[in-house]
């Protein structure tokens, strides 16, 4: 109904009632009465005129909706009235709204959303389970067994990370890429901006080598140059040819294909990687991991099955190699979002109690204001409103504050979200599918409304219940009765939801105290990490003149003034990445190959143990005397030593390495000369329940010819300075190019970054957590402050009456402590309750706490009370001072 | 208090729409002749309260049970008269088969009373 008809309308309906008194009035006079009394008596015969017409008003189409307008323009005139008291309301819901549409963003983003992928649910990741580990590499022939045996994929690839130096094309640089096999975009459904993908002809041993670049690179490298396809580019000194640029909206974050380094900037076909021993040896993994495409129809249970099959039917054929491996599948999503989900869901939680303690402060403000307020209600009631109609225009009060603070919070969600996931010290899965969408404006709308009615419903309904005509004849001083009893129930949630949100935070910040206490076997601070690689020259040169181009860097590295020891790395690295082979001890009964045990292996320079400063046990560590031309050695740690050689001392024995018959690495067993303490390989907080402990240690030195030849000019490098940063990446970076210009140096990272990685995680729930309880505890205390000074204003008059009458100033003193002090216990005692039984949630993200851990509830339980006794005091300061005669003379 | 409303009852909810749409049936009417038909019929014993019957007419009309049209009175007063239309003929109809249904139930009910 349009504003026009409906002026219409009343005016209409006034003209009616107008006619009806008339008729009244004129009946009345024609049967003998006077003209002023039959009008009065016409009058209060037809009864309150406003009554009947707000009630014929109702019966009007659209009334509900026109009184929803009018109730709305009223209500933002009357916060336009109080704007202060509607600014704190609305910045208090903008930033509770705000915090859970920025979190509902991340969950809705990374764990509703299906993936930016056709039919994504088709899409499996593929490993091979070994007894150490679910997810292990697959080796390349077993790939192809896999491909070829498999009833139930339309296809599988895969993919193994890979770095290239790219010359002759300015400066050079390395880059990140991926070795695929034919179909992995396919598979995916990514579609080439220019150009086309790998053929299976293209992915084979002997090929013409070809290259596909991202669009990133293609921009950077190449200004964008439509004409690129056919072009050819210099990668490891092997001339490629361009088929096809990758566009840069393809995302794929899984391990060992983009996962937190650099970002990927081309692919190879993994098929022609002309390494012999990647084609040939069964037992090899090289990193390579699977993706495949269920056909349709078939489920994932059907593929586990079939891919079980194909597992039994390998082990029978390779019993020493496959018996004890097999296909391990799992949902792409599932491998994407891993263990990020219970984490996201618990700060969900967290978020959602921040939002609650905001309704309950708003609620507060709300009933305060409203005791100002209870004459205008008073009046309008008597001029004929109905409850109903009180409470719907307080709550469409409430709901337009709402809605103007979510519109305030969708702000801040829009800009913030995306700043604060790059802030944060995690690697956020599916970062790039994180934003505004209809799920998330919808979630928002669908909050703000319901906090709107959550905070408005009290308030609206004490308020419509007051009394009118004692209202209206106190002038609206006095509270209406129960509002005290109210606000002490918001006082006592508020104090309870705080007690949960800081326990949790507790809890994360212990468990990273916890981390940051434990010694992970090596010291992080100012050790940089980085990389280099030269030409793929190197790798036809003989074994000799690559050791003694290391030696040279080496030596160069180190009179570099400042640092105090160097070693290059080869193989694993502490939380940075693995390398695990077999072995077996000289001279104890050898088990059949798929039952021998595994240890990390770290190929370094003597300077190792300097340099990472990890604790040497027995025996001896290496020295350069260990060289290419002295006895094989090596090291192991603890673990090795307790597992393996229980009791027995280790030193002097011989460690079988060579444990494949097909090897053609046929070097002699190196000799076991020293035990070192264990270094925390999997991270600060995983390395405990991972099954692989046994770490060994070879002399890069003694690295098998082959060996050698394969890697070529390249190293991990670990430099201990004296100071943090002194000398500078490039100032090492320039030593290292003045012995070879061809270099490419690259990778930089302090150690203590890459410890502090590992714990991201946990780092990320404890802060949001952390700022959550804050806010949480700034509201709260807010709260109570407002609520206390609320009620010493309204006892005003009876403090002044009980001082007068004799009452101590210590008297008045505790009367407003005790009310203080009993809503606090009350709250705290549900809080607590409520925290032990919601802090099992975290029970995964703790590490060396428990969920019900007495210190943290302790603490907590302390800085509550310690902040509501700081936020009575003030309140309680100003009861003291009460001049009784003031306060009664007011009366 | 006007003696002559003592005997008053209130009217069962919804009979009023009955009396309004019954009292439509002999001609067009306006409100406050609704209301006089409707007392005097009833023998000064139903009194229609205002607060009831302007609702009830406009909520008749959005329901299209009944129109209305601006006119002259007798008294050559303006009045705003209400009339039946087809589909308010048929929920008189309706609604008056339904109260002698209930009211003859509810007599049943009330009989063995009076035969004891």
């Amino acid at each position: 109904m349009s504003l026009f008809h409906r002026e219409e309308k009343d005016s209409e309906l006034d003209d009616e009632i107008r006619s009806h008194l008339n008729m009244a009035a004129k009946e009345r006079i024609q049967n003998g009465q006077g003209v002023r009394d039959a009008r009065n008596a016409a009058l209060k015969d037809f009864g309150n005129v406003a009554l009947v017409k707000e009630a014929t008003r109702e019966m009007w189409s659209g009334a509900s909706l026109e009184a929803f307008w009018q109730d709305l323009r009223y209500g933002a005139r009357m916060l336009a009235k109080s704007p202060g008291f509607a600014l704190i309301a609305i910045l208090t819901l903008g930033l509770g709204i705000g915090a859970n549409t920025a979190i509902f963003s991340v969950v809705n983003g990374v764990l509703l959303n299906p993936l930016p992928y056709p039919h994504p649910e088709q899409i499996v990741s593929l490993f091979t389970e070994m007894p150490n580990f679910k997810n292990g590499s697959i080796s390349y022939p077993n790939f192809e067994d896999w491909r070829r045996m498999n009833r139930s994929f339309s296809s599988i690839a895969v993919y193994r990370s890979a770095g290239f130096n790219l010359s002759g094309h300015g400066e050079p640089e390395h880059l990140h890429g991926e070795m695929i096999s034919a179909g992995f975009f396919e598979i995916l459904g990514v579609n080439p901006l220019l150009g086309r993908t790998f053929s299976t002809d293209e992915d084979r041993l002997g090929a013409n080598p070809t290259v596909m670049i991202t669009e990133g690179l293609w921009k950077r490298k190449y200004g964008a140059d439509p004409n690129i396809i056919g072009q050819r580019m210099a990668l490891n000194d092997v001339g490629r040819t361009i088929i096809g640029v990758v566009p840069s909206s393809f995302h794929l974050h899984i391990q060992n294909f983009q996962r937190g380094g650099p970002a990927n900037e081309l692919y190879v076909p993994v098929g022609e990687y002309n390494e012999p021993q990647f084609h040939s040896n069964r037992a090899a993994g090289w990193g390579l991991d699977g993706i495949g495409r269920l056909k349709p129809g078939v489920t994932f249970e059907q593929a586990h099955e079939d891919m079980d099959r194909v597992s039994r039917e390998l082990a029978a054929a390779y019993p020493d190699i496959n018996g004890s491996k097999k296909a391990y599948l799992l949902p792409l999503k599932d491998e994407i979002v891993g263990d990020m989900r219970p984490v996201l869901l618990v700060i969900l939680g967290a978020v959602m109690f921040v939002l609650l303690i905001a309704c309950v402060n708003v609620a507060n403000l709300l009933l305060a204001r409203a005791t100002g307020r209870s004459r205008e209600f008073a009046v309008r009631i008597a001029l004929g409103a109905g409850e109903m109609r009180i409470i719907r225009q307080l709550l469409t009060e409430s709901v337009l504050l709402a809605l103007v603070g979510g519109a305030l919070g969708l702000v801040l969600a829009k800009f913030g979200t995306a700043a604060a996931i790059a802030a944060m010290p995690v690697t956020m899965p599916r970062a790039e599918d994180i934003g505004l969408d209809q799920r998330v404006l919808l979630f928002t709308l669908v909050v703000s409304v319901v906090s709107g009615i959550a905070f408005g419903l009290a308030p609206a309904w004490k308020t419509s219940r007051s009394d009118v005509g004692s209202t209206l004849k106190e002038s609206g001083r006095t509270l209406a009765g129960g509002r005290s009893r109210t606000q002490g129930i918001f006082v006592i949630s508020e104090m309870a939801l705080a007690v949960v949100l800081l326990v949790g935070a507790g809890l994360m910040i212990r468990t990273l105290f916890v981390l940051w206490g434990l010694d992970p076997g090596f010291n992080p601070h100012n050790v940089m990490t980085f990389s280099f690689s030269g030409p793929a020259s190197y790798k036809e040169k003989s074994p000799d003149l690559i050791r003694s181009a290391q030696r040279q860097l080496h030596d160069k590295l180190v009179s570099l003034p400042g640092v105090e020891a160097v070693s290059f790395s080869w193989g694993a690295q502490p939380m940075q990445g693995d390398d695990e082979g077999f072995f077996w001890i000289v001279g104890r009964p050898m088990p059949p190959l798929s039952q021998l045990p595994m240890t990390l292996h770290y190929e370094v320079e003597p300077d190792y143990l300097k340099a990472m400063e990890i604790q040497l046990k027995r025996g001896r560590f290496f020295t350069a005397a260990d060289s290419e031309h002295a006895p094989r050695v090596a090291v192991i740690d603890e673990s090795f030593a307790e597992k393996y050689f229980s009791g027995e001392e280790p030193i002097g024995q011989f460690i079988n390495v060579n444990t494949d018959p097909n090897d053609p690495d046929k070097a002699p067993s190196p000799r076991i000369i020293g035990v070192v303490a264990h270094v925390n390989q999997w991270g600060l907080d995983s390395d405990s329940t991972s099954p692989l402990h046994a770490q060994m240690y070879d002399p890069i030195m003694q690295v098998p010819d082959s060996a050698l030849k394969r890697g070529g000019l390249a190293s991990d490098v670990y430099v201990r300075t004296m100071r943090p940063g002194v000398p500078s990446f490039e100032e090492m970076r320039q030593r290292l190019l003045e012995v070879n210009g061809e270099l490419v140096v690259f990778s930089p990272e302090p150690l203590e970054q890459i410890v502090a990685h590992s714990i991201g995680q946990k780092r990320f729930a404890m802060t949001l957590l952390a700022a959550f309880a804050g806010i949480a505890l700034l509201l709260a205390s807010v709260g109570i402050y407002g609520v206390l000074s609320y009620l010493v204003g309204q006892r005003t008059q009876e403090i002044g009456v009980r001082m007068a009458l004799g009452a101590q100033r210590f008297d008045v003193l505790r009367l407003v402590l005790n009310d203080g002090a009993r809503m606090t216990l009350v709250g705290l005692a549900i809080g607590v309750v409520a925290a032990l039984g919601l802090t099992r949630l975290l029970s995964h993200m703790l590490f060396g706490v428990k969920p019900t851990d007495p210190l943290t509830f302790f603490a907590v339980t302390m800085l509550l009370c310690a902040i509501a006794l700081l936020a009575c005091y003030v309140p309680a300061h100003r009861a003291m001072r009460v001049d009784p005669t003031v306060a009664l003379r007011y009366e | 208090m006007n003696p002559r409303y003592q005997n008053r009852i209130e009217l069962l909810q919804g009979t009023l729409d009955l009396l309004i749409l019954q009292t439509l049936l002999w001609g067009e009417q306006h409100g406050y002749g609704i209301s006089q038909v409707i007392r005097t019929q009833s023998g000064d014993v139903l009194q229609v309260d205002t607060g009831s019957l302007y609702p009830a007419l406009h909520r008749l009309e959005k329901q299209k049970w009944i129109k209305s049209e601006w006119k002259l009175t007798e008294n050559n007063q303006r009045a705003k008269f209400y009339q039946l239309t087809a589909a308010g003929r048929k929920q008189l109809a309706e609604e008056r088969s339904r109260w002698t249904q209930m009211s003859d139930a509810i007599a049943a009910v009330l009989k063995p009373m009076r035969a004891q």
